[in-house]
């Protein structure tokens, strides 16, 4: 799940995680070994001998030895726990970036080894949502709908939860966590003002301006992420990334839906109403500390963002979520996604049997699922057990768990999961426009060409 | 190369010369390795990628043709042009005049202090002494925030805009390089004869024109000789834009420089031959331009 990379991401920032100073060294001398070695044939689709063809896929010889699992620091407890639960499994539990912001090692180390022929994974986390569009082309990922997951757990995950997993109807990878966007606001403050919470955009909007003018300093929103998009463009059903195929995507982003939401966020920023800070810099939390009012986001904002003292440090009782404010005549209701991550499964395992086991166990038992994830689980029997003990905490001023269950269902699946990162070319198109004070409908024509580009390098026809 | 002798002696005699020489090779051996492995092997297997596809049949010059087509290459050339530009006008002006200045200094101890401290930075491995950058040009954080705020800037974001990202790369690239040079530079000046700085001292020359007209002349080749390696290293650059993208979260220096759109070739597209017809671009761009500062400056002329 995105929780805890993105706090990670953003915080380690400036904080220099060795592991980000370590890559980019690595990456002078990978781009050096790459060139010594290697046969050059692209996307092999993991070729072993002595192995048959079995659950849809030709399977190594296996063999015993350690598993080899791959996480990010946040799920490292999530490995940790199935160890504990499994004392005789050898575990080697390695931890990587888990691919946060973009960074592409595990695409990097995939394609390394799938030259080489060895050195893969078992099991692997990633918080790239879009991580199946070419981990599946590359052969490194197993099929699971085949015969090594059975569908009665498959059938148990949360409605479109597998949806970033599934090519050509085969599953092959399982979500750990559901990232859908909700509104988040200050309850006690929005009652002592007078406002009712928004279920429209016009209504959102005209709060947003209002708090402008009236109580200076206060926000409804922030839109300097990367992962702005998600969170409006997304929800407003802005056709930015319509995945329609394997290898095709339609791009129309200077559609009304689009229009509509840009020209909202526009007018909110002018009014300072809207912070173009980034919800993860240090900035954010010394300026807007006590004065957020409304905020669109995640459902792991809640932990990542406003519960937490690197964060808004907000109380305890303040905090509520309804969900996302619609534009009329839409139904039904949708809502954007942040994130959201993926277990992947190595076709090449050695030790399928015990990668199966771990991989059903760290995805679905309540051990850690309910009990310990930072986020909202996506196998759905866990996720009311989470709920219940979110609630139970006391943190809320409303009761969230039907607001969460309604809108984790409400995800707009126009928006797909390609190769090519939305977030990296909207960080790098119009977040500096933004920061320069740039209206973002004016940058819509060249958002829709970085897209357009950005997806034809990665081998996409683009349609308009 | 030996001719046949009968004469004991002299066959002793050259017996010394040889066992110098095979000294020699084994000291060089360390180096010849290192490049082989490192250095040649890469090459000659990029210069094949560079021809070949991913199912090893030869392409001609389709890789570079193609690759040349993406819509990042044209502005990937301009990037590191423009940063080319400033970075070595830089190098080469101030490190010549922070070096005269240096050797005119009189007093002993500030001389050795300073020459010091010019070389700190490049005392750092290159990725640390780029992260320091990060925190300096971060508001919230930096040192030098009174000073961000003065210039108008109030957050990252704002500081690494695309347009100052040029500029940001040399004054990082100079800060961590430049120390290095400096001292190189004062070494060079202590070689110049000092019958010569003395003669020109009794013409008459004061320190400008005995700067103008003897160091800075027979600086000429140390000058050239930075300028070329300085020039192959810039063309590479890799690690300044690649972190600033990394901590800006991808809002600046995505793809900025050639180097960090071949990795992207390589590992995000995984088209290794369109990644090495780049490399192979770039080495050839630093071998031209090496040859005309070798050619012009007759870098090689032993007079």
């Amino acid at each position: 799940m995105a929780l805890g990379i993105r706090a990670a991401r953003a915080r380690s920032r400036l904080r220099a995680s060795s592991a980000r100073v370590a890559f980019a060294v690595g990456a002078v001398a990978l781009a050096v070994t790459v060139a010594a070695c290697g046969n050059g044939s692209s996307s092999s689709s993991g070729s072993v001998s002595g192995a048959g063809a079995k659950d849809g896929f030709t399977q190594a010889a296996q063999t015993s030895g350690p598993l080899v699992v791959w996480v990010d620091s946040t799920r490292v407890p999530a490995a940790q726990a199935y160890q504990k639960a499994h004392p005789n499994v050898k575990l080697d539990i390695v931890t990587y970036d888990g691919d946060a912001n973009g960074s592409n090692t595990l695409q990097t180390k995939v394609s390394l080894y799938n030259r080489t022929g060895s050195g893969w994974p078992d099991v692997v986390f990633s918080a790239e949502n879009n991580e199946i569009a070419w981990a599946q082309p590359a052969g490194f990922t197993a099929p699971l709908s085949k015969g090594l997951i059975p569908d009665s757990v498959l059938n148990n995950f949360s409605p479109g939860a597998l949806a970033p997993c599934t090519v050509d109807g085969t599953v092959y990878c399982l979500r750990n966590d559901l990232a859908p966007t909700l509104l988040w606001y200050n309850a006690p403050l929005m009652k002592q003002w007078g406002y009712q919470v928004p279920t429209t955009w016009a209504q959102y909007e005209q709060i947003g301006q209002e708090v402008a003018r009236q109580h200076p300093g206060y926000i409804v929103g922030a839109a300097g992420d990367t992962f702005t998009p998600e969170i409006y463009m997304w929800a407003s059903q802005c056709q930015a990334n319509g995945i329609t195929g394997i290898r095709s995507v339609t791009v129309n982003v200077t559609s009304s839906d689009c229009q509509r939401m840009a020209a909202l966020l526009d007018t909110l920023l002018a009014d300072k109403s809207m912070s173009k800070l980034s919800v993860f810099s240090s900035a954010f939390d010394k300026q807007e500390q006590g004065k957020v009012l409304m905020m669109p986001g995640p459902v792991w904002y809640t932990g990542a963002i406003f519960n937490t003292t690197s964060g808004l440090n907000t109380p305890k009782g303040l905090l509520a979520a309804a969900p996302m404010p619609q534009w009329p005549g839409t139904t039904p209701a949708t809502t954007g996604n942040v994130g959201g991550g993926l277990w992947l499964l190595s076709a090449h395992s050695a030790h399928l049997a015990e990668a199966v086991s771990f991989l059903e166990w760290v995805t679905t038992n309540d051990a850690y699922q309910a009990d310990m994830a930072p986020g909202l689980p996506a196998y759905a029997p866990a996720a009311s057990k989470w709920l219940a003990n979110q609630q139970n905490s006391g943190y809320f001023a409303n009761n969230i768990v039907p607001v969460i269950q309604q809108t984790a269902g409400q995800v707009w699946q126009g928006w797909g999961y390609g190769k090519f990162s939305q977030e990296a070319i909207w960080a790098s198109t119009v977040t500096p426009g933004i920061t320069s004070g740039k209206a973002i409908v004016s940058m819509l024509p060249s958002w829709q060409t970085a897209i357009t580009n950005y997806a034809t390098a990665a081998g996409y026809q683009v349609s308009h | 190369m030996t001719p046949v002798t009968t004469d004991p002696a002299r066959a002793r005699a050259r017996r010394a010369p040889w066992r110098a020489v095979r000294a020699g090779h084994a000291f060089v051996a360390g180096y010849v390795i290192l490049l082989a492995a490192f250095g040649i092997v890469p090459v000659v297997y990029g210069i094949y990628f560079a021809f070949t596809n991913a199912g090893n049949r030869w392409t001609g010059l389709s890789n570079f043709i193609q690759s040349a087509q993406d819509f990042r290459y044209v502005a990937a050339f301009e990037h590191i042009g423009v940063y080319l530009t400033i970075w070595l006008a830089a190098l080469v002006v101030l490190v010549t005049a922070l070096a005269l200045v240096l050797h005119q200094l009189p007093v002993w101890g500030i001389s050795g202090f300073v020459r010091f401290l010019y070389y700190i930075p490049g005392a750092l491995a290159g990725v640390a002494s780029v992260l320091l950058w990060l925190f300096m040009l971060d508001p919230s954080v930096s040192p030098a925030a009174s000073f961000l705020h003065l210039l108008g800037y109030g957050t990252f974001s704002q500081v690494i805009a695309p347009s100052h990202l040029a500029i940001l790369f040399a004054m990082i690239a100079f800060w961590t390089g430049a120390g290095g040079w400096i001292v190189v530079m004062y070494g060079a000046l202590n070689n110049i004869p000092l019958d010569i700085m003395e003669a020109a001292r009794i013409d008459g020359a004061g320190a400008w024109r005995i700067a103008r007209y003897i160091q800075i002349p027979m600086l000429r080749k140390w000058i050239v000789y930075m300028a070329i390696l300085a020039f192959a290293v810039g063309a590479q650059l890799f690690v300044e834009p690649q972190l600033v993208s990394e901590a800006s979260l991808g809002v600046g220096g995505r793809d900025y420089s050639p180097n960090q759109l071949a990795y992207d070739f390589a590992f995000q597209n995984n088209n290794v031959n369109y990644a090495a017809a780049i490399s192979i671009e770039l080495l050839v761009l630093s071998l031209a331009v090496a040859a005309v500062f070798v050619t012009r400056s007759r870098f090689f002329d032993a007079s």
